[in-house]
């Protein structure tokens, strides 16, 4: 074990790790999705290739990754390239400080909520470059939407970090996870003595989380029916095969998040047991949810969803950040 | 403000709502058929392609031959030929070609058949990747489900390859004039559930 924790090798496990974990899951979450495509639309979804379809994702993998890339004429081509790697990359650098568990991390730094809110914020360039650089009037429709929307969702958001940052009082996701230890009411989600809105400041998180990730029913970035595939349409190959990875590498994390920030992390919902599959478990529910929520309603307009943003959720997130502080200057909770 | 509140609580239960009707489904059963390995009861008024009537008498085609279906169809796509045997009253078919390209299945030439000599088939998976295949010897598929069916005898076997005695080559015999070698179709597989 003490060749375990030099720190090259340390490193290169946490590298190793987080890969294999977002590329695992990235393909079957993919699974899971045309699973409950399926299931919730009373079809079976993928069941040919392997038991279930369970060898599905390979198949595409494989598919994607033997197909050429094609740059298409009068694009700029660094941009274009880069597009997919500025996508996935900030995911995987915020899965490092993200706590599985109480020592499953890849890194216990002091200001994981900043760093991770801080990389998130290049999701937009990626695609609006990716748009952009495609030399596409879809894609550059797709831009101009993706800038607008999360421009729109990241500030209900923040404010709602702001709210949970007072409320625990640091920004390392660990030590937000231990504050959070005992049964499931010492979770954030349940502290309504400390702000009785609490719960609708989770689902405000959870809505932006969905606009953030650009997934139905705020895909507006990729509208099939509308924009071809949007900022993604000229991508070929394993460029779209990426693109794709990181839309799920993204939920991944804002569901991670969601569970430090709200459900508790790995701490267990009756007080014992406290373990790495606790956080599994609320994360691979946060993240049926998304696919629930994706298959239950069609895509917001363009202006519902502003609409949403500007004239409901940051009000609301603005009211409960104060609603807090007032709560805890007066209630010294 | 209270109707803003209002509107957005509504709004949310609504959603709520809509959330529990997919999470219903979502455990219920599947109600696809899974086409390949499972197929549904064919309809008994299907349209398919026209096919000749078999008499139940004698086993051979109903049909006589008097063109009533080829002048009805629209489009043009039935040859029929017909010959009179010798010692029978009426002709009786000889070679019968729907030209499926064109057909449209309207059915004219099945109403127009006065003795109920041709019918529509129940075969529908129909794919091929020639063309030729789509021009249909129904004549020639009638004879293969008659001797399927053991109703006529099997064609006589060919006569013996016969050496010419001058110049020793072997002659093949010749095919039967009737029977005109037209490429199979693909498969045709019809399980009916």
């Amino acid at each position: 074990m003490q060749f375990l924790s030099s720190e090259p090798i340390r490193l290169l496990v946490s590298l190793v790790g987080i890969l294999s974990f977002v590329g695992l899951n990235a393909a079957y979450l993919v699974w899971v999705e045309r699973k409950g495509a399926g299931r919730f639309q009373r079809r079976h979804g993928p069941t040919e290739v392997g038991f279930a379809g369970l060898l599905q994702p390979i198949a595409d993998a494989a598919k994607l990754l033997s197909k050429q890339l094609i740059v298409p004429q009068g694009v700029d081509a660094a941009l274009f390239r880069a597009a997919p790697l500025l996508m996935m990359s900030p995911a995987l650098m915020s899965l490092a400080v993200i706590p599985f568990s109480d020592t499953l991390a890849a890194r216990n730094i002091n200001v994981g909520l900043l760093m991770i809110f801080a990389l998130g914020s290049i999701n937009v360039m990626a695609v609006m470059l990716g748009g952009w650089a495609s030399r596409n009037k879809y894609a550059i429709i797709s831009a101009a939407r993706v800038v607008s929307q999360n421009v729109a969702y990241e500030i209900p958001m923040l404010l709602v970090v702001i709210t949970m940052i007072m409320v625990t009082g640091t920004m390392n996701l660990n030590e937000i996870v231990q504050k959070q230890a005992g049964a499931f009411w010492n979770w954030n989600l349940f502290k309504v003595w400390v702000n009785p809105l609490m719960p609708v400041t989770f689902l405000i998180f959870y809505i932006c989380m969905l606009a953030e990730t650009n997934r139905a029913p705020f895909d507006m970035a990729e509208a099939e029916s509308e924009l071809v595939a949007g900022a993604y349409t000229e991508y070929s190959g394993m460029g779209f095969g990426v693109f794709f990875m990181a839309e799920y590498a993204n939920i991944l994390l804002g569901c991670s998040l969601a569970t430090v920030l709200f459900l508790g992390g790995w701490q267990s919902p009756i007080g014992i047991l406290p373990g790495v599959f606790w956080f599994l478990i609320k994360m691979y529910f946060l993240v049926f949810t998304v696919v629930w929520v994706r298959w239950t309603f069609p895509r917001t307009q363009f202006y519902g969803l502003l609409n949403l943003s500007w004239k409901i959720l940051i009000p609301v997130s603005l009211f409960t950040l104060i609603l807090t502080g007032a709560m805890m200057k007066l209630f010294k909770v | 403000m209270m109707k803003a509140i209002k509107e957005v609580v509504g709004g949310f239960n609504s959603l709520v709502t809509g959330m529990r009707i997919t999470l219903g489904q979502f455990f219920k059963p599947t109600v696809t058929v899974h086409y390949p390995h499972q197929t549904l009861k064919i309809p008994p008024r299907f349209r398919g392609h026209i096919e000749l009537v078999r008499d139940p008498v004698t086993g051979k085609a109903a049909c006589y031959a008097c063109k009533l279906c080829e002048r009805a169809c629209p489009s043009d796509c039935i040859t029929v030929e017909g010959a009179k045997l010798e010692g029978a009253k009426k002709k009786s078919v000889t070679s019968y070609t729907l030209d499926f390209t064109k057909c449209s299945l309207c059915g004219s030439c099945v109403e127009a058949c006065r003795d109920g000599a041709i019918r529509f088939s129940r075969q529908y998976n129909l794919a091929s990747t020639s063309r030729e295949e789509f021009v249909m010897d129904l004549f020639k598929k009638l004879e293969d489900e008659a001797r399927e069916a053991g109703d006529i005898p099997p064609a006589p076997p060919a006569p013996a390859p016969r050496v010419d005695v001058t110049s020793g080559i072997v002659v093949p015999a010749a095919s039967s004039p009737l029977r005109i070698e037209t490429p199979k179709p693909a498969e045709l597989k019809s399980e009916v559930k």
